[in-house]
């Protein structure tokens, strides 16, 4: 997964974002009103942490067969006359894909909203070979629009209100009149305007997909606009990218899964379009159907006992919606398209080890509200720790650490340092790493009688 | 019953009067406590940045310190975790520790400490209080039979403070962020003090509203239970 160009570790970022205040405005009214849409249809379920516990076998199920299961998906996509083509990273994965592109003789695609693409960075792989991808999701389309990156993984323009989103419509968008209001309905109109002309014209569709049946060798994608049918189904030639963790043993797991998507991600019971596909139809949908199944990172990360939860994942951003750091900093502090608490595990794993990944599994208070909102039951404040021990950690904290281990480790060394906190706390701004502390808190003075001496004094003894 | 006290590294630097309440309570309630005096530390700003590996002798200490005790009770939640969540993948073993506020309710079965208290009090509840040790109720039960205590709801109670240990130095952005939201709802119920069973996020909560000298007060709420009608 490439980096963020430019993008510095998390801490800086952080602070570029905290002081955007419009962009903090933004994430709190929509992270609060999605988090209680959740709550609620979360509540109405009273086997919901059955459902979690089924949610998360399914998943382990396939990742400990993931060979056997993704053989079996390859076979069935052929038998039902798809091509399936394997893409150990990012590039592999471009190639492929512009490969058959430019087979189609086309110099265009629509694509549904998919990570996958986004992670291997297929539009900016598409415009350097002179093919132009159009975005047909809404978010996704409004991050294109604006020449930005998506900070959210379900509403990836969430950083940007409607009336924002007016004026990038009226500026980039071929049709929108200078009368564009930021009525929600007018602004999906003037999208669907927009969009309809790409969909009547396109005769390649990128898509993602949320699972990958290995019983059936059918896909899954679970959407609300009604885009990514349109992408399903009209274009001759359809490429579906796809990690190879979306995979799911059985059909019947889908029941599971699709319980605990919709009320995870949006809110709602059930989302408005699930599409399943399977190979070619003569006479129906795609002439041609291509899966290219991604690994990028993904089997590093799966020999990795702690950190392979994160394969889990289902991309719900529940996670996300739920952490106070997120909601506070916004997506791109994070550097990557995986933001958010998933993206602090996902991102050092599937990336490897440089200055912006190693930030992130600190970019967490291990506060918990991500772990009890996953619906697969993904530890992450476990991976978090799990990956800090990983990380390079800069020599002057090495050294703090190592002191504070050996001072503690005998309570008379400890006892000796305790002398010296009186005496420290006195400072109103404190010296080295503490100034981040005290340059906007106070610290306690103790005063009087330490614990200890007070205990011996009852006690009667020197 | 005979109660080892675990008081914990940060408290014995800059709280020591949450130890002398956690004794007082206990020794309210008819208990003997034991103050193992060899004790330092449970390891968990190590193991929660990173630093496993340092954490090993400490654990194992621990377990020395305090060997031979049925009970051992601490005021705070977070340290009470560590052990119970990661000594037994550390050290193989995980000694009976508990929370101040789940030893008195659960083990001991009491919600009146036979404390007045009569003042505004909001609580906080601290995350590793909260969905680490699934404390609930409890903190807020003995609140409300303390004499003469008015409870006010915080609003957004159960949202974390943004302390996270060594987080609130490496982010301190965005922790401080993260405080200030929660320090301006501890304003906004206007309530005399804050308490919680973390004096971790009361220092860094209370260091914010010290710092905008609002008169908002921070308080254990071992110390609440301890203060005598
Ligand atoms: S980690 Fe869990 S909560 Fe977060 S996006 Fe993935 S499935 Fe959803």
């Amino acid at each position: 997964m490439s980096v963020w160009l430019g993008m510095p570790p998390f801490p800086e970022a952080a602070r570029e974002a905290l002081a955007d205040t419009q962009l903090r405005a933004n994430l709190r009214a929509a992270t609060a009103t999605i988090r209680a849409k959740r709550a609620a249809v979360v509540a109405e379920r009273s086997d919901w942490e059955q459902l979690r516990e089924a949610g998360r076998a399914i998943k382990d199920r396939a990742l400990r067969d993931l060979d056997t299961y993704l053989l079996q998906l390859e076979e069935r996509v052929t038998a039902a006359g798809g091509t399936v083509h394997w893409a150990r990273d990012a590039a592999e994965a471009n190639r492929i894909v512009i490969g058959l592109v430019r087979a189609a003789g086309a110099d265009g695609v629509v694509k549904v909203k998919s990570m996958a693409t986004q992670e291997i960075e297929l539009n900016e792989a598409l415009a350097a070979a002179g093919i132009t991808a159009v975005e047909t999701d809404l978010a996704e389309l409004i991050v294109q629009l604006g020449h930005d990156r998506p900070s959210h993984i379900l509403v990836p323009a969430i950083h940007r209100n409607r009336a924002q989103i007016r004026d990038l419509f009226r500026r980039e968008m071929p049709g929108a009149g200078e009368d564009l209001t930021d009525d929600p309905v007018a602004l999906a109109s003037a999208a669907r305007a927009h969009l309809r002309r790409e969909f009547l014209t396109a005769r390649v569709a990128v898509s993602g997909a949320n699972f990958a049946v290995a019983e059936t060798g059918s896909l899954v994608v679970v959407e609300s606009e009604g885009n990514g049918r349109m992408c399903l189904t009209l274009p001759e030639v359809l490429i579906s990218v796809v990690g190879i963790e979306k995979v799911i043993p059985t059909e019947a797991d889908l029941e599971v899964m699709l319980q605990l998507l919709p009320r995870s991600a949006t809110g709602e019971r059930m989302n408005p379009y699930t599409s399943i596909w399977r190979g070619t139809t003569p006479g129906d949908g795609p002439r041609e159907f291509h899966l290219v199944l991604l690994d990028n990172g993904r089997t590093t990360a799966l020999a990795d006992e702690i950190g392979r939860d994160a394969l889990r994942c289902i991309r719900c951003s529940a996670c996300l919606n739920v952490c106070p750091v997120y909601e506070r900093t916004g997506g791109h502090a994070y550097g990557s398209v995986y933001p958010g608490p998933i993206g602090a595990i996902l991102t050092p794993q599937l990336r490897g080890p440089d200055p912006v990944a190693d930030s992130l599994p600190y970019a967490s208070t291990l506060c918990g509200a991500c772990f009890d909102a996953c619906p697969v039951k993904i530890d992450i404040p476990r991976a978090l720790v799990h990956l800090r021990t990983k990380v390079a950690h800069p020599a002057t904290e090495q050294s703090t650490m190592r002191a504070a281990a050996w001072t503690l480790t005998t309570p008379r060394r400890f006892a000796l340092a305790r002398r010296l906190v009186p005496l420290a706390t006195r400072f109103a701004r404190l010296p080295g790493p503490w100034r981040k502390w005290t340059h906007t808190r106070d610290l306690p003075a103790p005063e009087g009688e330490s614990f200890r001496e007070w205990w011996r004094r009852r006690e009667g003894s020197p | 019953m005979r109660v080892g006290l675990f008081l914990t590294c940060l408290n014995d630097a800059l709280f020591p009067a949450a130890g002398k309440a956690v004794v007082r309570v206990l020794e309210r309630l008819g208990h003997e406590v034991v103050f193992p005096a060899g004790q330092t530390c449970c390891g968990q700003a190590h193991f929660n940045t990173g630093y496993r590996r340092e954490c090993v002798p400490l654990a194992r200490k621990f377990l020395g310190d305090f060997a031979g005790l049925d009970h051992v009770v601490s005021p705070s939640a977070s340290c009470v975790a560590m052990v119970r969540e990661n000594y037994p993948e550390l050290v193989g073993q995980s000694p009976p520790v508990f929370e101040l506020t789940e030893f008195l309710v659960d083990v001991l079965g009491v919600t009146d400490v036979g404390a007045a208290f009569p003042h505004r009090v909001t609580y906080h509840p601290t995350c590793h209080g909260l969905r680490l040790l699934d404390l609930g109720d409890r903190p807020t039960a003995l609140l409300r039979a303390v004499r003469g205590l008015r409870l006010i709801d915080l609003p957004d109670a159960t949202h974390c403070c943004g302390f996270g240990g060594t987080f609130a130095v490496k982010n301190a952005d965005t922790s401080v962020a993260m405080g200030t939201d929660k320090a301006r709802n501890v304003l906004a119920t206007g309530a005399e003090v804050v308490a919680a069973v973390d004096n971790s996020c009361l220092m860094h909560v209370g260091g914010l509203l010290s710092r905008w000298r609002s008169g908002t007060r921070v308080m254990h709420v071992a110390e609440i239970l301890a203060s005598a009608p």
